[in-house]
């Protein structure tokens, strides 16, 4: 949330209700719907920490209303993190463990883990297939998340062959 | 008495001879599958997998073992009659496509349903409506050599599906398609599943696989694992949002 707001400010000044709004537009329903609550709350804490300032509006009728703009030092932040390559995804996750140390336990056959979990990331997937279908064709966005988890899925699964085939 | 099994498979073996060393390909795999069943077959290169469908579909003959389809003995048929065969009730996609070359899209596609019995008009129409679902509907007067390898592909789909198969057998059916075509790919195969007909497919693409009721996994020539796809515990909600919780 911190440099989602920060990227949107780096393109103009805005309160908090616009934030939401264009975050909603920008995402689509790839992103769940942020709470206004949750936006204040990051916005008081990025301006604690002199990445955004605060100016009062003042409106007619209504209380003021704080427009926040991004700082030098946000701007360096910003900078930052667009730069620098992002991790990529964990391969030694839960089921990586399991499949190590299953021998140890005596319990769990490699091949028996190995199949259960395949079918599990195959249910996964059909549970994707039917979110793209239900997915709006205009709604990028989320369909391009939608995409890149059914890919990080098959990876998935083509490790599954080749542990099996080593392991065997 | 319940009807027999669309393809039942008995200890079927296929062992190549590679300069006479015998290399054995499928190792005594039994396969049931009921009428209206999807199944996917999975499993690294060599494991069998491509074998074993052909097989089924009589275009490569067995070592040993049984094939029985609709409760008839299929394996000790000659050529002729598995050619008859599979005109009538098989619909096949190859891993290579296997378009005739001198025809248009639209006559490789209507050829095997004309073959079947079907009117021109009949032969046609459903031309017509597979090249529609599948994206081609402006390549019907190309020969297959003007066509991209995934527009070939898709047309091989749509020649086996021309005459109804009660089976389609296919070997890597979206082995060359981008991701949007893989998506007409996965619709017209829902289509053909939710009409009864049955399919057994040998695929690498968990997409694909994901579509089947049970997925068979095979292993140097022998069927590792064997069962129905799961529900996962965690359905998502309804928006892509989800997905990150999902993966999480």
């Amino acid at each position: 949330m911190r440099l989602s707001l920060l990227a949107l400010l780096a393109k103009e000044p805005a309160h908090g209700y616009e934030l939401k709004q264009a975050l909603e537009q920008i995402f689509g329903s790839a992103y769940p719907p942020p709470n206004i609550g949750q936006i204040y709350v990051t916005l008081g804490r990025l301006e604690k920490d002199g990445l955004v300032r605060a100016v009062d509006v003042e409106q007619s009728n209504r209380p003021n209303k704080k427009v926040y703009y991004l700082t030098a030092a946000g701007r360096d932040a910003l900078d930052a993190w667009v730069d620098e390559p992002t991790e990529g995804p964990r391969v030694r996750d839960e089921f990586f463990m399991k499949l190590v140390l299953a021998p140890m336990t005596g319990i769990a056959d490699r091949m028996a883990l190995i199949n259960r979990q395949r079918r599990h990331y195959l249910g996964l997937m059909r549970d994707l297939n039917e979110l793209a279908d239900r997915t709006d064709r205009e709604d990028y966005v989320a369909l391009l998340l939608i995409e890149g988890a059914m890919l990080h899925l098959q990876a998935d699964l083509d490790w599954l062959e080749r542990c099996q085939e080593d392991l065997s | 008495m319940s009807p027999p099994p669309v393809v039942h498979a008995v200890n079927l073996v296929k062992i190549y001879q590679n300069g006479g060393v015998p290399v054995p390909a499928v190792r005594g795999v039994d396969l049931r599958v009921e009428a209206g069943q999807f199944v996917a077959i999975t499993g690294p290169s060599g494991s069998g997998k491509s074998t074993l469908v052909h097989m089924l579909g009589g275009l490569d003959t067995r070592t040993s073992g049984e094939i029985w389809l609709d409760g008839k003995r299929a394996d000790t048929l000659g050529e002729s009659a598995w050619a008859l065969l599979r005109r009538q009730k098989i619909g096949f996609v190859f891993q290579f496509f296997n378009l005739v070359a001198n025809m248009t899209v639209a006559d490789n596609v209507e050829l095997p349903a004309l073959l079947a019995g079907a009117s021109a008009r009949e032969a046609r129409e459903r031309r017509e409506h597979l090249l529609g679902e599948l994206g081609l509907t402006d390549r019907a007067d190309a020969s297959p050599a003007q066509l991209a390898g995934g527009e070939q592909q898709r047309v091989a789909l749509a020649r086996a599906l021309a005459n109804r198969p009660s089976l389609l057998l296919a070997d890597e059916p979206t082995g060359n398609l981008d991701s949007r075509n893989t998506r007409d790919v996965l619709r017209l195969l829902g289509e053909v599943h939710r009409d009864g007909q049955t399919v057994i497919l040998v695929t690498h693409d968990a997409r694909v696989a994901s579509l089947a009721d049970r997925v068979v996994s095979l292993l140097d020539g022998e069927i590792v694992d064997d069962g129905f796809i799961g529900a996962t515990r965690r359905r998502p909600r309804g928006t892509a949002g989800d997905v990150v919780e999902l993966r999480g």
